[in-house]
């Protein structure tokens, strides 16, 4: 399979990160179409992977992505200038109006505006949940983690960090549950 | 010293991120009160300006913050905090991530893990909501956002943009 030069891989990536609105899963077509269907770099099958592999683990999607495929490509350089190139749209934007949002606090037009933003961004966020609910919901024991962490952080007042951590293990063991019952009944 | 704090504080962040995007506000939220670097109404337009600029929420906001509290360099050590995590993950353990992502403890803890996620995020709604929708005005305007991103299907942006006319309106007529 031919190599792909580190500036190519640059700006491949820059240009993704340029381009993708709403982060993470936005970018993921994108990536598709500029290393899978024009470069030739990856097949299909191994797209595939790597973002069930991203998704797989912690991190933003946007970084693992890069990093991942950046490794893939040209080891731990490639990774670096992936990453490097995905993040520095959005870096570079953000820092030339953080000063203009900084100093327009307290401006009452742009207090106004914000107000009403404001509003919507507590929709978005439902929203997402929402949606995300129907992938991740999808039993009774599953409704009973995300109302155990709605009642761990409301009511007894603990850390996300622990929730999380909590969760996965409590998945575990009863993954291994099942596994045993089910070899159990095969016996 | 405040740069390896920011450093610490985006690495955790990301390290126990799971799920990506929107997954990761409500631990951002809370890490960010919790230094007080930021205000729930600084958070919540963040995400505003995320949603609207290219580029992850995450990453835009370990920006910003980055920036707020330490300047340059600031943003240099949470950009890096944040992206340190997965770059240890992928680089040390790429050639078994194959075998990890697919193996059924992994999987098992993953079932524990997305509908965990889905609460976090309903609380953030609940907690962040609670400070900033305010008086019927934020009432009406989020009812009408809800409607519009999920009845209209209209994008995000134009969500945002819509609401923050609104907002103007109802606050000078």
């Amino acid at each position: 399979m031919k190599q792909i030069k580190l500036r190519e891989l640059f700006s491949t990536f820059m240009r993704i990160g340029r381009f993708t609105f709403g982060g993470g899963y936005a970018m993921i077509p994108l990536i598709e179409k500029e290393l899978v269907e024009q470069k030739g770099l990856l097949t299909e099958e191994e797209f595939i992977d790597i973002i069930a592999v991203v998704q797989g683990i912690p991190g933003v999607i946007a970084v693992n992505s890069s990093l991942f495929i950046g490794y893939k490509l040209r080891g731990i350089l490639g990774a670096l200038t992936s990453v490097l190139a995905i993040s520095l749209p959005s870096i570079l934007i953000i820092l030339s109006i953080a000063q203009l949002l900084l100093n327009l606090q307290g401006n009452q037009w742009v207090e106004a505006l914000f107000k009403g933003v404001r509003s919507a961004v507590v929709v978005l966020i439902f929203w997402a949940g929402y949606k995300m609910s129907k992938k991740a919901i999808v039993n009774y024991s599953s409704l009973i983690y995300t109302l155990g962490v709605v009642l761990g952080i409301l009511v007894f007042k603990l850390h996300p960090i622990v929730l999380i951590g909590f969760a996965g293990i409590i998945g575990m063991i009863t993954s291994i549950t099942k596994t045993k019952e089910y070899n159990d009944d095969t016996d | 010293m405040i740069l390896i704090e920011l450093f610490l504080t985006f690495f955790k962040i990301g390290l126990f991120t799971f799920g990506g995007g929107y997954a990761m506000i409500p631990l951002i939220q809370e890490e960010m009160v919790a230094h007080g670097w930021l205000t729930i109404d600084q958070f919540v337009d963040i995400v505003a300006v995320s949603q609207m600029t290219p580029g992850a929420v995450a990453i835009n906001n370990a920006t910003f913050v980055g920036y707020k509290v330490a300047g340059f360099f600031g943003t240099a050590m949470s950009t890096f905090g944040l992206i340190a995590p997965s770059l240890i993950i992928i680089t040390i353990v790429a050639k078994l991530l194959d075998k990890f992502s697919n193996h059924p403890l992994v999987e098992g803890a993953w079932q524990g893990i997305r509908p965990a996620v889905v609460g976090l995020i309903m609380v953030a709604v609940i907690s962040i909501g609670k400070e900033v929708i305010i008086g019927i005005d934020g009432i009406i305007i989020g009812i009408i956002a809800l409607v519009l991103l999920a009845k209209v299907k209209l994008h995000p942006i134009g969500v945002i943009v819509i609401s923050g006319i609104l907002g103007v309106l109802f606050t000078y007529i």
